[in-house]
């Protein structure tokens, strides 16, 4: 479970930034600068080459799903095919929440994307390896949150009425 | 309070919420930024309001607009209230505003403490769960301190899902608080064995990264790792337990035997485990993993429409070869077609990782081949970057391990002049120090270079053109240095100089400015000493004016060194003209100027300067002045310090005699000085004669590749003509080896005759002059290479006029030879070492009667003191086995004594420090005490050693020569002191003639020099005298005269056994010629 991830990114092929993950402390500044001239480069690649590429000290992991590209940043000595497992990982978790996730869904619940990332890892490590117990976790969350909605509907319609 | 609710209810219905913003955004392509500030006006508006879901909206369109690149980090405070919502829909969206925005510098985190202690004890999972989400990105120390311990107390949670998040934020809280690691330890232990496999994975996580940090304290928990490694089903879990095992087996070898038999289950029922193993490396026989890879990228290389995927296994398996070739360079070698390929992908990350293993595989024999593979992509590639890094990685292929694999360095320069044509490249000072390096090191390659140098000169516009390309200027200052430096090989010095005088040049920096007005000069030299030559003088006086003319140019320089330089020159050259004019000869003394070499130097050559007896380092010159020291005790310490003069006068009373011999002594010292400037009797010769011992060079370099080749070099030429030369040799090989096979019939399997060479079978065109550890020899000697050609058991002599240099040569065994039942290898080493009386040179010869696995080649001594004498012997195993526990013997004579460890009896073995694989060479030192060097002498000895693979002993006998040659010293010796010493008459005399040599006078002197150590005092005519010194102190004199083909030598020295020995060897030294 080789993971020590700096950050993920998500961007569109256009390069339109769709979700940032960073998992260590850095300057929004440098951030910018960072994801700017990363899309660049990923962009620039031609599909059929190899997923992973050095910049900086960093090692660059990314893969194409539809229109959007998944990219992640791990350290030197760390494994990049269990990125890229963690990458696919990810997007299957994506998927069984949206059901056939496309960019779209990512766009507008931006939030839930998070939430799902969040639970599957932690501070740049994983968090659970099964699908399941993720999916379950953000499902009861998402009830608990359903939960706490409706009394406040109740009472706002009170309030209306 | 009912109107307020519903006023906030209404509002709420008017406002926007994240999917508006989303859409309202795409739907504003063309001002967006406008929208977007529109937009952030009405967050703020919404943030003022009471209603807590009003905020938590805005708070989610706020981190939506941050994600796009917009600051709102003034809505810290607004995220911390809405984290603390006591509903979990808006603590939810406040942990996640949280940790997108927040970071250690953010101040607001100071308020969240309790609000997330508060969550983090919630009853309720999810919200104890956001909270640690949250914490795991935004985790300052202050935090780290002051929630440690609720942390801790949540690992026991009863929740699984807590605890895994626990133990995963741990973690953080160790990096940001490492006080904390120490009583959280021993709970994070037992998780290591949680019932929830998530948790426990959790914990392999946390610890294998501590593991990776500091690996001894994790040692102890090996047993348990061992045991989830067997047990677990889990891939995730056994990568990163192969991982940990991969930082705890350098500590603990014991661990890696234990490891290989469930790791190599593993590997066999997971193949994607593969890219963690990097460990494995360190396990041999886990090579079998490599076969794989390099079937997984021949099968992605063989396919044709190769998708990312394979694309993606080609990477890993070239990282993977990486690793293995460091400890099985073997193994990766075979599959160099395989990568040479790789070379050729589209994807600049496998083209680098491919450039990465080359490095580490090339040989003499493929390395050409490479070079122009690469040279290739040099012209195709896009990128300056991957460029750049082809072409640092073409000089360092190259020049690895002092010029290993370069048999042709005309091909090198030629190479190296390919890529100054680069454009935009920053090596320029890279190429340049290689051009220089190979220049002063590669004797044979100066006329070469020198031409090749000269056409870059000529055609600086090409490179300096651009103002970009400033990086490859640097080339010019090599090149106008080694023009200037070796001008005598130009063929038109006048043309060079002007190149190097045009008012171009002024646009060069600084640097390299001054480089070619220091060498103008030198150029100027050459061209007078040409010119004067001719009746003609005009010609000598047009160059000087050619020089006033130009000059005044740079002496307007804004580089002070330029002007400098320029101005100084400009006044000699005026007064050379001066002098012209009144018709004097001035060419000689101008060369005088610039003559003598600037000879390399091995880095490390200030170690082996040895410390002279009685001289330490470390005390004090002067005492140094105690603090305590009052002022008025100063006086006191004047006066005392004065006593010691009123003893001087003693000294003054010392005979001439004693004067005279200290005058010698330090002389001698200076000789050997190597920043002592001194008129060394050869520096001046060269100046006096023009031939001078410069060229004494006897035979040439029997080249098969000719010196010279027309116009600008096209390396590719090399690369035939090497192939061509390697063919023939081939051929010849083939032609002795049928023979020999028609001789013998021998039923023993020969391992290739057509098929390629080995490494071995390749002879090098040229030389590299190697500065090894070694420290030069400071003075002047001839120093003679004997080198065996290949195919033809013939021995080339190449003398060449050496200084300072150590010229180490390996030779190489010949399949001939191996055959033969004796072989005699010479090998002849100086050394020179400095200070305090102390010389060294010792001269061995090592005859062998072997033809198995390890081979003794090399041998070379040194002489620390009068008694002792230190032979190195090379040690190279030509089998295809290991070879281990190495003794080397040598049966002591009453005379010589190996010098062996305290307390070992005196015929136990040394053991030698190393162990060698196959193809392997390594160098050993012995020391041996000998007593009396006036009688040469044979000393028997054995080598022992183990072969790995079949576990047996094996001998090998060999002798050691010491010949009396041996122990003499190469000292220069000044004509004044060598009359004296002829004078004093306490030298013995002995005379021997030599018939029938039919050799030039400078080529026997050279012979005599190289093979027994002595240097030339005077030549005159066909005569000459020559000196050489024990190490024990003898004088050797020698006086050598020659008649048509009848060689005389009178001798004398003060001890009349040795003088009749050394006189017997060099009897021997040209019978056998």
């Amino acid at each position: 479970m080789q993971v020590k991830m700096r950050f993920m990114l998500l961007f569109s092929r256009q390069g339109k930034l769709r979700l940032q993950k960073w998992y260590t402390a850095t300057a929004e500044r440098d951030k910018k600068k960072m994801v700017r001239e990363l899309m660049q480069i990923v962009l620039a690649r031609k599909p059929k080459m190899c997923s992973f590429l050095e910049w900086r000290d960093l090692k660059i992991v990314y893969k194409r799903y539809a229109s959007l590209y998944f990219c992640c940043a791990i350290e030197e000595q760390d494994n990049e095919l269990i990125t890229l497992e963690v990458i696919h990982r990810f997007v299957e978790l994506l998927d069984k929440y949206f059901g056939s996730v496309c960019e779209l869904d990512i766009i507008f619940n931006f939030e839930k994307a998070y939430f799902i990332l969040d639970e599957f890892l932690m501070g740049g490590e994983i968090q659970d390896t099964s699908k399941k117990s993720v999916l379950k976790a953000i499902e009861q969350a998402d009830l608990l949150q359903e939960e706490d909605e409706s009394p406040r509907s109740v009472l706002e319609e009170m309030g209306l009425a | 309070m009912a109107l307020k609710i519903v006023k906030g209810s209404i509002d709420r219905m008017f406002d926007k919420n994240l999917q508006d913003l989303v859409r309202g955004i795409r739907n504003h392509k063309e001002d967006e930024a406008k929208y977007i500030s529109t937009c952030i006006d009405e967050i703020k508006q919404e943030l003022k309001q009471d209603n807590i879901a009003v905020k938590a909206n805005a708070v989610c369109k706020l981190t939506y607009l941050q994600m796009l690149g917009y600051d709102v980090s003034w809505a810290a405070f607004n995220i911390v209230e809405v984290m603390s919502s006591s509903k979990f829909t808006y603590k939810r969206i406040g942990y996640l505003a949280a940790s997108q925005c927040f970071h250690e510098s953010t101040d607001v985190i100071m308020l969240t403490t309790n609000q997330i202690r508060k969550d983090l004890s919630s009853p309720n999972q999810y919200d104890t769960g956001v909270a640690l989400t949250g914490l795991s990105c935004f985790v300052t120390p202050d935090l780290a301190r002051d929630l440690a311990n609720d942390i801790m107390t949540l690992m026991s949670h009863t929740k699984p899902y807590i605890r895994k998040k626990a133990v995963l934020i741990m973690y953080k809280v160790f990096l940001k608080y490492p006080e904390s690691l120490r009583p959280a330890f021993p709970r994070l232990k037992e998780k290591l064995e949680d019932p929830d496999p998530g948790v426990q994975s959790a914990a392999v996580n946390v610890i294998c990264e501590l593991a990776r940090r500091n690996p001894k304290n994790y040692l102890s928990l090996a047993p348990l790792f061992f045991k989830l490694m067997t047990s677990s089903t889990n891939n995730w879990v056994l990568i990163k337990i192969i991982k940990l095992f991969g930082a705890l087996t350098p500590l603990e070898p014991r661990l890696g035997k234990k490891l290989i038999e469930p790791l190599t289950n593993l590997i066999h029922r997971k193949i994607h485990i593969f890219s963690s193993h990097k460990m494995l490396c360190s396990q041999s026989h886990l090579i079998v993993s490599l076969s794989r890879i390099a079937v997984l990228i021949s099968l992605s290389s063989g396919m044709p429409n190769h998708s990312a995927s394979i694309q993606v296994m080609k990477y890993l398996g070239l990282l993977a070869m990486s690793k293995i070739l460091k400890t099985h360079p073997k193994s990766v070698q075979s599959h160099k077609d395989l990568i040479l390929q790789c070379l050729d992908d589209k994807d600049e990350s496998i083209r680098l990782r491919a450039l990465d293993l080359l490095y580490g595989m090339v040989s003499k024999k493929n390395l050409m081949e490479i070079v122009k593979k690469l040279m290739l992509h040099v012209d195709k590639a896009e990128g300056t970057t991957y460029r750049d890094e082809l072409l640092t990685k073409i000089i360092d292929i190259c020049s690895q391990s002092n010029y290993q694999y370069i048999t042709n360095f005309e091909w090198y320069i030629s190479i190296l002049v390919e890529l100054t044509r680069l454009e935009g490249t920053r090596h320029g000072h890279l190429i340049a120090s290689q051009m220089l390096d190979v220049a002063i090191r590669v004797r044979a390659i100066r006329v070469f270079a020198v031409a090749q140098m000269a056409t870059l000169l000529d055609n600086a516009h090409l490179l300096t053109g651009n103002m970009q390309r400033m990086g490859i200027c640097e080339v010019l200052y090599a090149a106008a240095w080694i023009c200037g430096e070796f001008s005598e090989h130009l063929e038109n010095p006048m043309q060079t100089l002007e190149a190097m005088l045009r008012p171009k040049v002024a646009t060069l920096p600084g640097h390299i400015q001054a480089v070619y007005v220091q060498n103008a000069a030198k150029l100027f030299a050459t061209v007078l000493k040409n010119q004067e030559g001719n009746t003609d003088s005009t010609a000598a006086q047009e160059t000087s004016q050619l020089m006033i003319d130009r000059l005044p140019l740079f002496v307007q320089s804004a580089n002070l060194e330029v002007q400098e330089r320029a101005s100084c020159i400009l006044q000699l050259v005026k007064y050379i003209q001066k002098l012209q004019q009144k018709d004097v000869e001035v060419a000689e003394e101008v060369c005088a100027l610039f003559a003598g070499e600037l000879n390399p130097v091995a880095p490390k050559a200030q170690k082996k300067v040895p410390v002279p007896e009685g001289l330490d380092l470390d005390a004090w010159i002067n005492e140094p002045p105690s603090e305590s020291e009052s002022e008025d005790e100063q006086p006191k310490a004047i006066f005392a310090k004065e006593e010691p003069k009123h003893s001087r006068p003693r000294h003054t009373e010392v005979d001439e005699k004693e004067l005279a011999r200290r005058r010698e002594a330090r002389k001698q010292e200076q000789a050997n000085n190597p920043f002592y400037i001194k008129a060394s009797p050869s520096s001046q010769k060269a100046y006096q004669e023009a031939p001078g011992v410069e060229h004494i060079p006897v035979v040439q370099i029997d080249l098969s590749v000719p010196l010279k080749v027309p116009g600008l070099p096209m390396s590719d030429q090399y690369v035939k003509l090497e192939e061509e030369r390697r063919q023939k040799e081939r051929a010849d090989k083939k032609k002795k080896e049928k023979k020999k096979r028609k001789e013998k019939r021998s039923g023993r399997g020969r391992k290739h005759d057509s098929g390629p060479e080995s490494e071995e079978d390749i002879t090098p065109a040229h030389m590299v002059d190697i500065v090894t550890e070694e420290m030069p020899e400071v003075h002047r000697s001839c120093l003679n290479i004997t080198m065996n050609l290949k195919g033809n058991a013939r021995t080339n002599m190449i003398s060449a006029k050496k200084s300072s240099k150590h010229k180490k040569k390996k030779q190489k065994k010949e399949k001939e030879e191996k055959e033969k039942k004796k072989k005699k290898k010479h090998h002849h080493h100086h050394h020179h070492s400095d200070g305090g009386g102390e010389e060294s040179v010792q001269n061995g010869t090592v005859e062998e009667e072997e033809p198995l696995p390890v081979s003794v080649y090399d041998i070379q001594g040194n002489l620390q003191d009068g008694s002792q004498v230190v032979v190195s012997v090379i040690f190279e195993n030509k089998c295809d086995s290991f070879l281990k526990s190495m003794e080397f013997n040598v049966l002591d004579s009453l005379n010589s004594k190996l010098q062996r460890p305290e307390g070992s009896g005196p015929h136990d073995g040394l053991t030698v420090p190393f162990q060698l694989p196959p193809g392997v060479s390594n160098e050993a030192r012995f020391v041996f005490t000998v007593q009396s060097i006036v009688m040469p002498q044979k000393l028997k000895g054995t080598l022992t050693f183990i072969v790995k693979d079949s576990s047996t002993h094996e001998k090998l006998d060999f002798k050691l020569h010491f010949t009396c040659t041996s122990y003499l010293i190469t000292t220069p010796c000044y004509s004044d002191a060598f009359a004296k010493l002829l004078e004093s008459g306490d030298l013995k005399c002995s005379s021997v003639r030599l018939e029938g040599v039919i050799m030039p006078f400078h080529h026997l002197l050279a012979r005599i020099c190289f093979h027994h150590h002595f240097s030339v005092v005077e030549r005159i005519d066909s005569c000459a005298s020559m000196y050489s010194r024990s190490i024990q102190g003898h004088h050797v004199c020698l006086l050598v005269k020659t008649s048509g083909q009848t060689v005389s030598i009178d001798a004398k020295c003060d001890e009349p056994t040795l003088l009749g020995n050394v006189l017997d060897e060099i009897k021997q030294t040209f019978s056998q010629c």
